[in-house]
């Protein structure tokens, strides 16, 4: 409504209180019979309960919000830069950035042995690593492929799936059944890759979500074989290289002449998703290097251009979309190792636009990027926890805030992989991402 | 042979509905060239304005059913043909011009956003609504044991959807603004050149797309009489379908595509296993993108450099 003010100038105050009534009357429309009518089940069937008061909050909130916009920033002639962080900073953060991946990574190992850090905070840390871990994956298909995929989560559930049957039908360790897990994983996403990469982005986006709930549902009602609802509990632990985590001798503590703590098994489960989510980002970091990296880079860019330079459009895609599912399916097994239980409730479409929010927020493509949102957003999810119903409207408007305001994400600068005599960071604007 | 016939009625009735909604789908797909994810929590916000509306009639005493349903729909479509235009407004219009996923992912934020504030607002609980509609339009004799029903809510229903779409067509055939609409789809910038403005008639269509949606939501109120939050994800992604099915782009395909997922739902459930009749409405989705990309109705399109 900035762009529509009244031809004639006006007193930039009395447009600008013009233009914020407005407003204020469409958040009315909008809010005063979803929010100040509420339905509620009464001893006769529905009736309708007032709350006046919560849409004189909404509507007075977006006038002033509105007003007070009208006047600072969007107040005519007001000079709109492109990014909110001036070049120079962002300069100083790209040299800062270098040494912030070592920094993260020495405090990621320190951490279950910091002063001060309790069970808790391993938990969360490790619930944060394994959704690096995913975000990280899935950025192999969506920021370096330029694939959208709405269904990453079908193959975190291929993953966790495969270890809790493997276990429970054949009685297969752990260590077994990770590699077994990526594999199936990768298979499947070979499997479910193949006859849709010929489709343009938005298109294949949709077809990979419709994958990931077709393979939901069969999860859901395939009762004999998964549990259905009812998931599949007891799913082993994993152990230390064949020394379980118990009390009492043959255990782990006894062996290395500890006393027995719970504690041991978090951290071991700690330093595990660690190892893995390091993995993924060396192999990712490593194949932008090789030939099939850069093709998946060119295929981002220009699929018509890749397909005359003779590359295979095709394997490009297949491979991309392989190694992503198949880290999803090694998170996925340990999910479902340090979880002891899955049901296809861990595996809707949330957990998707989960994973793409956090690869989206920290900028498409780039490894700490995405870290860092992963942190932030799985952290504030942990922060707001009474906030339930809140927290995920913030979540949908924040996605939708960081496309409108900076839609290359956090980190928006790309370090090229292929440079003539000096090395410079590019900024996020100039690569095209997901033309698919 | 009755069975059969009784599916055909409760798929075309369904099929009606998932036509409504793939018409948004489908305009705003010809004219902007994005996925409007949030199209069907837009569906879903509808039917709880319809619901209530039609509360809020029946506490001020308007007790006469087709008077209340009449009030109820006008009122229904332009709220939430308000919602629809805020959503383009807030979410689209500021990506015009950005990376071909910007507008799927805010898309997808918005949908989010839109279910969360439904379920906050409203509560979480499924809203029962008692049938407003009770009694039958036609039985059968049931010579053969088995009565087909026509409900006079079916019939209501494919009647509504019909004269929706008859005005929808002819605002997009016979008005000025249908004139600017096909124009943008052919090319919005050389539109822009000739003088149509190409943001109004934009959010225009998200209007009316939003218009028909809460059509749709109206209708799925009467035919289920129930409503939640978390209805519009799979109405969206099965409304998609249809469009895709019927050709994207394509008015008359939304509704053809619409009636034959409607129909294939209902059949699947009926002869097969109703567990899975979100899997096949899911598969056709994959299968028609795979063999036939431009769908029954569609033009072809064509990649340029």
């Amino acid at each position: 409504m900035a762009d529509t003010a009244p031809a004639q100038p006006s007193h930039p105050l009395a447009a600008a209180l013009r233009d914020a009534l407005i407003t204020a009357l469409v958040a009315l429309g909008l809010a005063a019979p979803m929010m100040g009518l509420v339905t509620v089940q009464g001893p006769d069937g529905l009736r309708l309960d007032p709350h006046w008061q919560r849409v004189a909050i909404a509507v007075a909130v977006v006038f002033l919000g509105r007003f007070a916009l009208n006047l600072t920033i969007w107040r005519p002639g007001a000079r709109r830069s492109a990014s909110f962080v001036p070049p120079r900073v962002e300069a100083t953060l790209a040299k800062l950035a270098r040494w912030l991946g070592p920094i993260a990574i020495a405090m990621a190992i320190a951490l279950p042995f910091l002063p001060g850090v309790e069970r808790y905070t391993v938990d969360l840390a490790i619930l944060v690593l394994t959704y690096v871990m995913l975000g990280w994956g899935l950025n192999i298909v969506v920021g370096l492929a330029g694939l959208l995929d709405l269904g990453y989560v079908a193959f975190y559930a291929v993953g966790a799936y495969s270890y809790a049957l493997l276990a429970q039908y054949f009685g297969l360790s752990f260590w077994v059944c990770l590699p077994l897990a990526g594999i199936l994983a990768a298979f499947w996403g070979v499997l479910l890759g193949f006859p849709v990469l010929r489709l343009r982005g938005d298109y294949l986006a949709i077809v990979t979500l419709a994958f990931g709930e077709i393979i939901r549902i069969v999860l859901l009602n395939w009762y004999w074989f998964t549990g259905g609802p009812n998931g599949i509990g007891g799913i082993p632990r994993p152990s230390f290289f064949g020394l379980d985590f118990t009390p009492g001798p043959g255990g782990f503590a006894a062996t290395f002449g500890l006393k027995f703590s719970g504690l041991h098994r978090i951290i071991f489960l700690y330093y595990l998703i660690l190892t893995l989510a390091l993995i993924t980002n060396f192999v990712t970091i490593r194949l932008r290097r090789l030939p099939i990296g850069r093709a998946w880079e060119a295929l981002r860019e220009d699929e018509i251009a890749c397909r005359s330079l003779g590359i295979n459009t095709v394997n490009t895609k297949l491979t991309a979309f392989a190694l992503g599912a198949m880290f999803a399916g090694f998170a996925g097994s340990f999910f479902a190792t340090r979880q002891g239980f899955i049901s296809p409730e861990s595996f809707v479409f949330m957990e998707s636009a989960l994973i793409l929010a956090i690869v989206v927020l920290g900028g498409m493509g780039s490894q700490i990027g995405v870290a860092i949102a992963a942190v932030v957003m799985i952290g504030g999810f942990e922060l707001f926890r009474e906030f339930k119903d809140y927290r995920m409207i913030v979540f949908g408007a924040v996605m939708v805030g960081i496309m409108v305001w900076r839609p290359r994400g956090l980190v928006s600068s790309r370090s090229p992989s292929v440079f003539l005599k000096e090395k410079k960071a590019i900024s996020g604007a100039l690569v095209q991402e997901g033309h698919g | 042979m009755e069975y059969f016939a009784q599916q055909l009625i409760n798929g075309v009735t369904l099929g009606s509905i998932y036509g409504l909604i793939a018409i948004g789908y489908t305009m705003v797909y010809g004219i902007v060239g994005m996925i409007n994810f949030a199209h069907g929590d837009i569906f879903m916000v509808g039917a709880f304005l319809a619901l209530i509306i039609y509360l809020a009639l029946a506490a001020l005493g308007v007790a006469f059913a087709p008077l209340a349903l009449l009030i109820v729909l006008v009122l229904a479509m332009a709220l939430t043909a308000l919602y629809g235009w805020t959503v383009e407004r807030i979410a689209y219009r500021p990506l015009r011009g950005s990376f071909r996923l910007a507008p799927l992912i805010s898309a997808i934020g918005m949908s989010i956003f839109l279910q969360n504030y439904v379920q906050v607002a409203q509560g979480a609980r499924v809203k029962p609504l008692p049938p407003v509609v009770p009694g039958y339009f036609w039985q059968s004799d049931g010579a053969d044991g088995f009565i087909v029903n026509i409900s006079n809510v079916q019939v209501i229903i494919v009647l509504t959807t019909i004269v929706s779409m008859l005005g929808f067509w002819l605002i997009v055939a016979k008005t000025p603004l249908g004139r600017a609409q096909r124009a943008c789809e052919q090319d919005s910038k050389m539109a822009a050149l000739l003088g149509v403005d190409v943001d109004r008639t934009i959010s225009l269509t998200f209007v009316m797309g939003a218009a028909l949606a809460s059509v749709a939501g109206l209708m799925y109120l009467l035919y289920y009489g129930v409503a939640d939050f978390y209805i519009g994800f799979v109405a969206g992604v099965k409304a998609f379908t249809a469009a895709v099915l019927g050709g994207i782009g394509s008015l008359p395909g939304a509704m053809l595509g619409g009636l034959l997922i409607g129909l294939i739902e209902t059949l699947w459930s009926a002869y097969f296993s109703v567990e899975y009749k979100d899997v096949a409405a899911f598969s056709i989705l994959v299968i028609v993108l795979i063999f036939l990309p431009s769908g029954l109705l569609g033009r072809p399109e064509v990649e340029k450099v």
